[in-house]
């Protein structure tokens, strides 16, 4: 059965229809064309496929899209405040190379701006246990760790 | 500004395009394309009756299903045996779909095409194959013991047997140097499985246009997937070209080629005239993809009262899973590579490398040295326990001294070529690392270890790579290289080199890697070899350009070319930097034109009065525009070192382990990017803390991977890595022009040794098996109170 729903993706209503089983990721990558959120084991513990729902981290690999209908979603596509620039943890990714592959590193960036929004000034246990529910395969995770510190940093500057 | 960027932490120019969600991944290309699934083997061992597909055919959106048969004569072949070795004597490959048997779970059986991926796994899960199930080989005693066989005309399961030794400088064998010894130990060592485990699987995508074949590839080897699938389709190699986009992560899995659905997507397009993808999960991933690690291996050392090894004699067991599609590379490696920084009196070595009905094993990050550095490693803490020494006086007394390089080590290396190392300065990095880590000022006590482990990685293997470089009328330079790239920033450290070689500024510079349309000739990336040998193939076509720029400036400049020196993107005198001229400028001088299309290449059109009309524009020998190609093809491996050290500390309840510091000193040379080389550590220890504490592949006895998923194969999270503090020895490399030695693989490679050396120190008995879980700890524990 097909559904016709709509997600409020970046800020745009999009209007789509999708089969009750169609993966929120599939339906923002396949349908949607937002390529940008990863699937890196469609069983919800690597958390590559991280975006915001209502500004919440969830695993769009374990929701259905249909379930979300309506509601406002942020993917990585969705986190600089224009085209040519980068959000504050975009650039503290970059600046402390807490990327490599780059393919964790959305879900990274979803996770991590929920995080400093709502704890703009995490401890060192704070940020680990922040971004406990993300594998990184390349960075052995120091960098993003030192990241996630400067990037509370960066945000703090601007505020 | 300065273009000296060589050596320079400069910030990666791959970031803004991957932290924006603009990154090209397999699975974000071709939208449009059919999807392909596979039906793969839920046996580990069977005879394949009979295929049905015929509920299969009603599924909505199905376009195809091929089973071997269905496959013609040249595409249905067994897939080649990349690396031949006369050792190699019974090298067996599969088919792209299996064809009568299947010899492993997740062996690919049927090939579906739908319109998306949905459908195709809806027919895949309607098919239904009719096996006869055959008693499975599991595990490397079984497997030895020959009395079931995975290839029926493979008897006892011997793929391969090798035996290496360098005998004493007098002559005399190893076995025989460890009898003449004062003190002899002997062991026996076990590594499980583990497996790269990019976070992105591996994926296809095809397109045919009715001439050409475009095959984007999750490679590491774009070129050698190129030459296999045009092979294998029976195409002529100027008609397919073959791309690999962004990749997430390789790690060694991605060096295999070609893979069966590189054989099959491409052929299913050509056949089907769609594009088609196929892009691979998680499951498939652990059940079809490679592992590695996996070996047995009995030790026998002698040595003097100084810790001195007098000769060691190794047995390795190896376990090459279901075939051997990457020949040899992994147990040869263990075998050379074992001897590290040391100079044993004399060595043998000998590896059996079996088959069983697993998954097969091609090389994982380190490729066989962790295996081999666990062994050494061990030995050397073995000897130090037994005479009562400190661990770090025994590794000493056995270093190749400073004086001593080169170092013959009088084996053949998995190259072909003698294991001769370049460079080193053993002594200086073990006082560096003793110095990190507070060696010998640690207060120790029960539960609280410390623990080192010393490797020698010959990396920047040859044969070759080639370097193109081409400065374009605007002034930007085009760097491409044939070899891949899977995050270590090489579209940063190359354009470092080329910034540098060129004196432009980083941002005019751009590389592009692993494309076929820019670059045909190529190896891949493997072995900790792509700064090596791709790095100094691009300085020297570098050179070759700055040479043709400045003698084209020269002539522009009246002037000597011998005076003139390029900075910041101008050609200028020496001493007199009014007299310039900019590479752009150069550029279009370089290339004599009939058309103009903008004002600057106005200035080399026939009526421009730039060229004299006494001669050819093009003179004899030249060619137009400014560009060159170039090519590095070393000697031999080139031979970083490194030496990690960690303190742990184990629960006296539970038998928690926890890494409480971890200290790496690295030599790899001259730096190109310190923060990439530290990065590739950082990134390197962690893989080896997951495969030191957690990560195994558990196969029951009916072949079944009983831990396919994330959810129970246990790759660490940040809390699981402790902070790694790094130290760096820079002793270049004679090899090259660069100086440089290679750093993708290094901080794996000692891990487990490092992580049992500390445990055994906090536990006070004696650790042979990795990796090590608590409650296997605590059986250690429960054993030795018995």
């Amino acid at each position: 059965m097909e559904h016709e729903i709509t997600l409020v993706v970046n800020g745009t209503a999009r209007r789509v229809r999708v089969p009750s089983r169609r993966l929120l990721s599939d339906c923002l990558r396949h349908d949607l064309g937002l390529t940008g959120t990863h699937v890196g084991c469609e069983h919800g513990v690597c958390g590559c496929c991280t975006v915001l729902l209502e500004g919440q981290p969830i695993r769009s690999c374990l929701t259905f899209a249909v379930t979300v209908d309506g509601a406002e979603i942020t993917t990585v596509e969705g986190l600089a405040p224009g085209a040519g620039l980068l959000s504050p943890v975009q650039r503290a990714f970059a600046e402390c190379h807490g990327l490599q592959c780059g393919f964790c590193t959305p879900g990274f960036l979803c996770t991590v701006t929920a995080l400093l929004r709502d704890n703009p000034a995490p401890t060192e246990e704070d940020v680990l246990e922040g971004i406990s529910g993300n594998l990184c395969r390349c960075t052995g995770y120091q960098n993003i760790v030192k990241a996630v510190h400067r990037a509370a940093e960066l945000l703090a500057e601007e505020t | 500004m300065t273009t000296r960027l060589f050596g320079e932490p400069v910030q990666r120019r791959e970031d803004p395009r991957l932290l924006t969600g603009q990154g090209r991944y397999l699975d974000d290309l071709g939208r449009d394309a059919l999807a392909a699934a596979f039906v793969r083997s839920p046996h580990a061992h069977a005879r394949i009756r009979d295929i049905d597909v015929a509920a299969a055919l009603d599924v909505e959106g199905l376009v195809a299903v091929y089973t071997w048969e269905d496959l013609p004569e040249r595409v249905g072949r067994a897939l080649p045996l990349l690396i031949p070795h006369p050792a190699l004597t019974h090298g067996r490959t599969a088919y792209p779909l299996a064809r009568e048997v299947v010899r492993h779970v997740g062996e690919p059986v049927v090939m579906v095409v739908a319109a998306d991926r949905y459908a195709a796994e809806d027919a895949c899960a309607l098919i239904e194959v009719d096996y006869e199930v055959l008693k499975p080989v599991v595990g490397l005693e079984e497997a030895v013991q020959g009395a079931q066989l995975v290839h029926e005309d493979v008897p006892g399961n011997i793929g391969a047997h090798l035996v290496q030794e360098v005998p004493a400088a007098d002559g005399r064998g190893a076995r025989e140097a460890i009898e003449a010894s004062p003190h002899t130990l002997a062991f026996r060592l076990d590594i499980e499985r583990s497996a790269s485990m990019p976070l992105e699987g591996r994926g296809v995508y095809a397109r045919w246009d009715g001439r050409d074949l475009r095959v984007y590839s999750s490679t590491q080897t774009s070129t050698s997937v190129r030459m296999a699938v045009a092979a294998a389709l029976g195409l002529p190699l100027p008609q397919v070209e073959v791309i690999a986009p962004d990749v997430g992560g390789g790690f060694g899995v991605k060096i295999v080629h070609p893979w069966p659905e590189e054989v099959l997507v491409p052929w299913a397009a050509m056949t089907l005239g769609r594009e088609i993808k196929w892009a691979e999960d998680r499951r498939e991933h652990f059940i079809s993809s490679a592992h590695e690690r996996g070996q047995v291996q009995y030790v026998r050392v002698g040595f003097d009262d100084d810790g001195r090894v007098l000769g060691m004699d190794v047995t390795i067991l190896h376990d090459h899973g279901a075939y051997t599609p990457y020949g040899i590379i992994v147990p040869i490696v263990t075998s050379t590579q074992l001897l590290g920084p040391y100079k044993p009196g004399s060595y043998r070595v000998e590896f059996t490398a079996v088959y069983t009905n697993t998954v097969q094993v091609t090389p994982y990050r380190g490729a066989g040295r962790p295996q081999g550095v666990f062994c050494m490693e061990r030995t050397m803490d073995k000897i130090a326990r037994y005479l009562g020494k400190d661990r770090t006086e025994v590794r000493e007394v056995n270093f190749i001294r400073p004086d001593e390089f080169p170092y013959d080590q009088g084996m053949t290396f998995q190259d072909g070529r003698p294991l001769i190392y370049d460079s080193g300065d053993y002594p200086e990095m073990l006082r560096m690392i003793k110095e990190l880590i507070g060696w010998d000022s640690f207060e120790r006590r029960p539960g609280r270890g410390i623990g080192i482990g010393c490797y020698v990685e010959g990396t920047g293997v040859g044969p070759y790579e080639g370097g193109h470089v081409q400065i374009t009328s605007d002034g930007r330079v085009h760097v491409s290289t044939g070899l891949t790239s899977q995050g270590q920033g090489h579209e940063t450290a190359f354009a470092q080199i080329a910034a540098t070689e060129l004196g432009v500024p980083i941002e005019r510079v751009s590389v592009v890697t692993g494309d076929t349309r820019r670059f045909g000739y190529a190896v891949g990336t493997f072995a900790s070899r792509a700064a090596v040998v791709s790095g100094n193939a691009i300085a020297l076509a570098c050179r070759k350009v700055r040479e043709k720029a400045l003698r084209i400036a020269a002539e522009a400049l009246e002037a000597n070319p011998a005076d003139l020196d390029i900075a910041d993107g101008l050609v200028h005198v020496a001493g007199s930097p009014s007299a310039s001229i900019p590479l752009s400028t150069v550029a279009v001088l370089a290339n004599p034109l009939r058309y103009a299309f903008d004002e600057e290449t106005a200035k080399a059109t026939q009526f421009s009065g730039a060229a004299s009309p006494d001669r050819p524009p093009i003179a004899e020998g030249e060619e137009p525009g400014l560009e060159g190609r170039d090519y590095y093809s070393p000697i031999r491996s080139t031979f970083a070192a490194g030496m990690h050290a960690a303190i742990v500390e184990t629960d006296p309840d539970t038998a928690e382990i926890k890494v409480v510091r971890y200290a790496v000193v690295h030599d790899c040379g001259r730096l190109i990017n310190p923060m990439i080389v530290e990065g590739q550590i950082h990134g390197g220890v962690a893989q080896g803390i997951g495969g030191a504490l957690y990560e195994r592949m558990v196969y029951d006895q009916h072949g079944q991977l009983v831990n396919a998923s994330f959810m129970d194969f246990l790759m660490p999270y940040a809390t699981e890595i402790p902070h790694v503090e790094t130290g760096h020895l820079e002793t270049p490399s004679p090899l090259n022009p660069l100086g440089i030695k290679g750093a993708g693989e290094a901080g794996v490679i000692p891990v487990s040794a490092v992580i049992a050396s500390a445990i055994e120190d906090a536990e006070g008995f004696e650790i042979d098996r990795m990796p090590i879980s608590p409650s296997e700890l605590f059986d250690l524990r429960i054993a030795r109170t018995r």
